[in-house]
């Protein structure tokens, strides 16, 4: 078995304590999502409701989507503050998606960010696979 | 798989309603519906063969061991469904008269006492229909207490063993929710418990004993520090088979409880219900308890329902009245040495099938157990899980048992052998598992690949929940 | 008796193997202050004989023959199929199916009871069984709350009192508010919702027939049509006679959203009121919202069609306390009774429907011609509720149909009657001529 096997940590990226990265586009928006370990923890993803509307404001904290496998259930929480500019409801179609994409085709909601500083609170790609490394 | 509507065809119908020989009274068509192409036209024969095969695709206890932890899947003795289905009582019309079913009431009001003694409390409902039911109508009791007595108190403790009833009913009565955590020896934390414990907590609910098979050594020390701080202490009695006869949850210190009365007191699980859920409590709670209760007055029993503080209702009825002839009828046919005798069996039942797999497998909490204990899949080849064990186990004759559950142990899998278990089955079921474990390093395909000698092989829950298909189109 | 099965030397065997003396040393976690030599005040044990006389001695005391009464608990004929297949050990003995693999005959079974009360109800969905009645109702009400997050519910009077008393006590626990249209005639005054509806009311429960057995028509209101549409509320649509649901229009016709209530009416005897089998059917919008077991179509490593479990992250053992409810145990055996008695009736239900109005018509007529008077002439099922005559009608002493007075004092000097197929023309004629005689009446 591949041991690196949901535990794909991806440079670039932020991460936080509950498994959720953000990815900064450069031009003030960013993508959040959920980690590898995340989808592999959960397991095969049945289902995935959005809570987060496009054009809303929201906080670092806030829950932006429920995730479901068949035997489990996790709220998603975003990472950092800002204004919903897009959902990817493409994941709630094919929810799958999150499992073999997380980092890219799987993203869960586009971001502009109130305060590009948030960002340097988060772990770096190191500090999360140490965090993942100490038991996550 | 054979589904009732793939076998109708017009005019195989056995079922004839009885001719009305008096005038046709017209409703009009605006009011009824036409269901005939709605139901399948089946001939009686084939409805019995179509249940009776389906039937043999079942497992059930009077089977074989089904070992699935909490859920006490002990024998249900047959005279319990002999006098349940007595017309006697079955035909008996819920709003008929006090007078006219004296025989009913007078088996709820001895239940009730019987249960009092059994727990040590002093006021018992019977009404919850099934432990999560009675759960929800313990923590409203605690919600009323403290409406009563004007305290503004917001929080209940649970521990993260607790199963998930517990939670579900603090939040349905819109409490908020503290969990406390387990040590690793499997007893809460009391030193967390202490830093949590403050004027906003209203209760704590404990299982006992716990989820994880251990009886928490702690508890009376827990007791008095919710006491202390004018909190009150739920007793999940889910796991009453393990004490049932020997200990009192009264002398435990608990000011509220509920048992199972489909798991404790041998009445049979349905595939799933019905069961009952009654609810014992101290008499400072008594008044809260909910309503119609049954009073006896001058050799007379009545329902009554007018009590100023009580809860109100919970339940249609008076509850699953059914359920507890059959608890009835076990508690008298064991009496207190009986009992005891069941609660002193589990746990003998217990320990010995955990000796005989602790060098076998994991077993992440090193205690000896109650009526109940926990090992998992750690040591196992990469890639087999508690998930694969307990699909093969299926290929042995054997249930599988509560597996994932509770989620302080990983990949945990719960066993609970019960009292109605022998030695040798006992035995058997270790060789199962040890077979297994060997197949696993040996075999592993066969163990992966697991049920082969069950009535369908794995079924596939992922498609069933990504593409839920709730109904025959 | 006892059910246990180790003998003094197995006991001794494997207290051996475990490493201990005495059974006792097993209960070291306890405080050993509160173990018991034994029980104090319980009955000494009895054998299965004696058990079955002191039993059979109780149920005679019922004797209970009260006649034309329904409320919300109906007899209605068993077919001998119905009792047979439920005793089987196999469907009664088993627990919750959460192994697929070995658990097919309850999947199924419930998976048909699903499949007949959608279509019967016109719903998207239905779960594996409620409680009772009223607990459905009042989980149908909180299923609703959660989805249009709004906390105030009006509920017609004309609901069954004991389904809005549950319901009150869970909307106190809950923390939703509950306010009550009132009557007109004996229907629901369907014009007084817009003044009770504000911005924070998301459903309308109804029944129907309702407590008074009459036929509500949601649907012919166009008022309430609009505003319902309007204000975007959920018609929550409760049955207690769930017999109806075979000869009358369905509740999806008559705009329900959610339909819950009572199926005891199919193959459950009316048991003193319990074990009941309460049952929750919504529009696919709620589909994973409905609070309790959900059984659904998959495939098995063959390939085959199989049933199994499914959308348990609605359920308490995944979401704790974000659960759609805390329900673990529901009624499963009476769905399987359900599934039977819908598969034995099939095509006839409607027919059996039509008798049991015919039956209760002819009650009903028999009664006004007694010196009953009526009270409005809405149409109804098999239940209907009267004026009694000038000089009163002591339902106690007649040992016949419901006295609605407790919960409507302004129906205190009127009785509640229902008739089913169970009721011959005969047995009417006969109630009617101890009317007549007088020996009923206050």
């Amino acid at each position: 078995m591949d041991a690196n096997k949901g535990r794909e940590v991806k440079e670039g990226y932020r991460y936080t304590d509950k498994h959720e990265w953000v990815k900064a586009e450069g031009n003030g928006t960013a993508l959040c999502g959920i980690s590898d370990f995340a989808q592999n923890s959960l397991g095969d993803i049945v289902y995935v409701e959005l809570s987060a509307e496009s054009g809303s404001d929201i906080s670092g904290g806030d829950v932006i989507a429920v995730v479901e496998s068949a035997k489990a259930a996790s709220d998603v929480y975003s990472p950092v503050s800002g204004k919903v500019l897009e959902i990817n409801s493409a994941i709630e179609d094919s929810p799958e998606t999150v499992n073999k994409s997380p980092y890219d085709e799987g993203w869960f909601i586009k971001l502009e960010l109130a305060d590009t500083a948030e960002l340097e609170k988060l772990m770096t790609p190191a500090q999360y696979t140490d965090f993942l490394a100490a038991g996550g | 798989m054979e589904i009732i509507f793939n076998k109708s065809k017009k005019g195989k119908n056995s079922y004839a309603v009885p001719q009305w020989k008096g005038k046709d009274y017209q409703l009009d068509g605006r009011y009824t519906g036409n269901t005939s192409l709605l139901l399948p036209d089946v001939g009686e024969s084939e409805l019995v063969r179509h249940y009776v095969n389906l039937s043999k695709k079942n497992f059930c206890v009077d089977e074989n061991m089904y070992p699935l932890g909490s859920c006490t899947m002990k024998y249900n003795p047959k005279i319990n469904e002999k006098l349940a289905s007595d017309p006697g009582f079955t035909s008996l019309h819920p709003h008929c008269d006090c007078e006219s079913s004296q025989g009913a009431l007078k088996i709820i009001y001895e239940l009730e006492e019987y249960l009092k003694k059994i727990t040590g409390m002093k006021g018992v409902t019977l009404l919850p229909a099934a432990g999560s039911h009675g759960e929800l109508t313990g923590v409203m009791l605690i919600k009323k207490h403290f409406e009563k007595t004007g305290e503004n108190r917001d929080t209940i403790i649970i521990p993260d063993s607790a199963h998930g009833t517990n939670p579900a009913s603090v939040a349905m009565c819109g409490f908020k929710l503290k969990e406390v955590k387990s040590t690793p020896e499997g007893d809460v934390d009391i030193k967390s418990l202490e830093g949590m414990i403050d004027k906003n907590t209203a209760g704590m609910m404990l299982t006992s004993p716990g989820t994880t098979g251990l009886f928490d050594r702690n508890i009376k020390k827990i007791a008095k520090m919710l006491h202390d701080n004018g909190s009150l202490f739920y007793g999940d009695g889910a796991n009453l088979n393990a004490t049932l006869g020997k200990a009192r949850f009264a002398d435990m210190g608990f000011d509220i409880m509920h048992m199972n009365l489909h798991k404790t007191f041998s009445t049979p699980h349905g595939g799933g219900g019905p069961g009952a859920g009654p609810v014992a409590v101290v008499e400072s709670m008594v008044k809260y308890l909910p309503v119609p209760r049954v009073v006896k007055k001058g050799g007379q029993y009545s329902f009554e329902t007018d009590f100023p503080d009580t809860i109100g209702r919970i339940h249609s009825f008076a509850g699953n009245f059914l359920i507890y002839l059959r608890a009835y009828v076990y508690i008298r046919l064991l009496g207190a040495s009986g009992l005891k005798d069941v609660s002193e069996t589990a746990v003998l039942n217990a320990n010995y099938l955990l000796a005989l797999l602790k060098d076998e497998y994991n077993w992440p909490i090193k205690r000896r157990c109650m009526h109940e204990f926990i090992i998992n899949d750690k040591g196992f080849p990469s890639g087999i899980t508690t998930d694969h064990i307990s699909k093969r186990i299926l290929d042995y004759g054997f249930h599988a048992p509560t597996v994932f559950f509770p989620l302080i142990v990983e990949h945990s899998m719960m066993i609970e052998p019960t009292e109605t278990e022998n030695r040798e089955t006992l035995e058997k079921f270790a060789d199962v598992m040890i077979t297994i474990k060997k197949e696993a390093f040996e075999t592993p395909a066969i163990v992966l690949d697991a049920p082969h000698n069950t009535p369908i092989r794995r079924a596939d829950v992922v498609q069933a929940a990504r593409t839920p298909v709730l109904k025959w189109e | 008796m006892k059910y246990t099965l180790l003998n003094n030397d197995d006991k001794a065997l494997m207290l051996k193997k475990i490493g201990v003396s005495k059974i006792d040393d097993l209960f070291a976690d306890l405080p050993q202050d509160i173990l018991l030599d034994k029980l104090d005040g319980l009955p000494e044990p009895v054998s299965e004989m004696e058990i079955h006389d002191i039993l059979k001695s109780e149920s005679c005391k019922n004797c209970s023959s009260r006649m034309f009464l329904g409320a919300g608990a109906y007899n209605h004929y068993i077919p001998a199929v119905v009792d047979d297949i439920a005793s089987r050990s196999e469907f009664y003995t088993a627990y919750t199916p959460y192994q697929p693999e070995v658990s097919q005959g309850t999947l199924t079974a419930v998976f048909e009871f699903q499949t007949y009360m959608c279509r019967l109800t016109g719903m998207d969905v239905t779960n594996a069984s409620m409680y009772d009645g009223a607990t459905s109702l009042a989980e149908a009400v909180m299923m609703s709350a959660r989805s249009s997050r709004k906390d105030k519910v009006l509920v017609s009077r004309a609901v069954n009192p004991i389904y809005r008393e549950v319901l009150s006590t869970y909307a106190w626990a809950a923390g939703l508010k509950v306010a009550e249209i009132p009557l007109k005639g004996l229907t629901t005054d369907f014009s007084a919702v817009k003044k009770l509806c504000d911005d924070e009311t998301g459903a309308v429960v109804i029944q129907s027939p309702n407590f008074f057995g009459c036929i509500e028509e949601p649907d012919a209101e166009s008022g309430f049509t609009a505003l319902k549409e309007e204000k975007k509320l959920d018609l929550i649509y409760t049955v207690t006679e769930a017999l109806s649901l075979g000869f009358l229009k369905s509740p999806a016709e008559r705009g329900a959203d959610i339909v819950c209530g009572e199926a005891q009416s199919f193959g459950s005897p009316v048991s003193f009121g319990g074990p009941m089998l309460g049952f929750i059917s919504a529009k696919e919008r709620f589909t994973r919202k409905i609070p309790g077991r959900l059984i659904g179509l998959t495939v098995d490593s063959d390939g085959n069609k199989v049933f199994a479990l499914t959308l348990q992250a609605r359920e308490q053992h995944i979401r704790r306390e974000k659960a759609t409810s805390n329900i673990c145990s529901n009624e499963g055996i009476l769905a399987v009774k359900a599934a039977v008695y819908l598969g034995a009736a099939g095509p006839q239900l409607g027919k059996l429907g039509k008798l049991n109005h015919n039956t209760a018509s002819y009650l009903r007529e028999s009664l006004l011609s007694a010196g009953f008077s009526s009270i409005s002439d809405e149409p109804f099922f098999n239940e209907f509720m009267l004026r009694n005559g000038k000089s009163g009608f002591d339902s106690a002493a007649a040992g016949a149909g419901f006295d609605p007075g407790k919960y409507y004092p302004e129906f205190r000097d009127c009785t509640l009657f229902c008739a089913t197929e169970t009721d011959t023309m005969q047995s009417i004629d006969n109630f009617i001529e101890k009317i007549k005689s007088g020996s009923v009446w206050k």
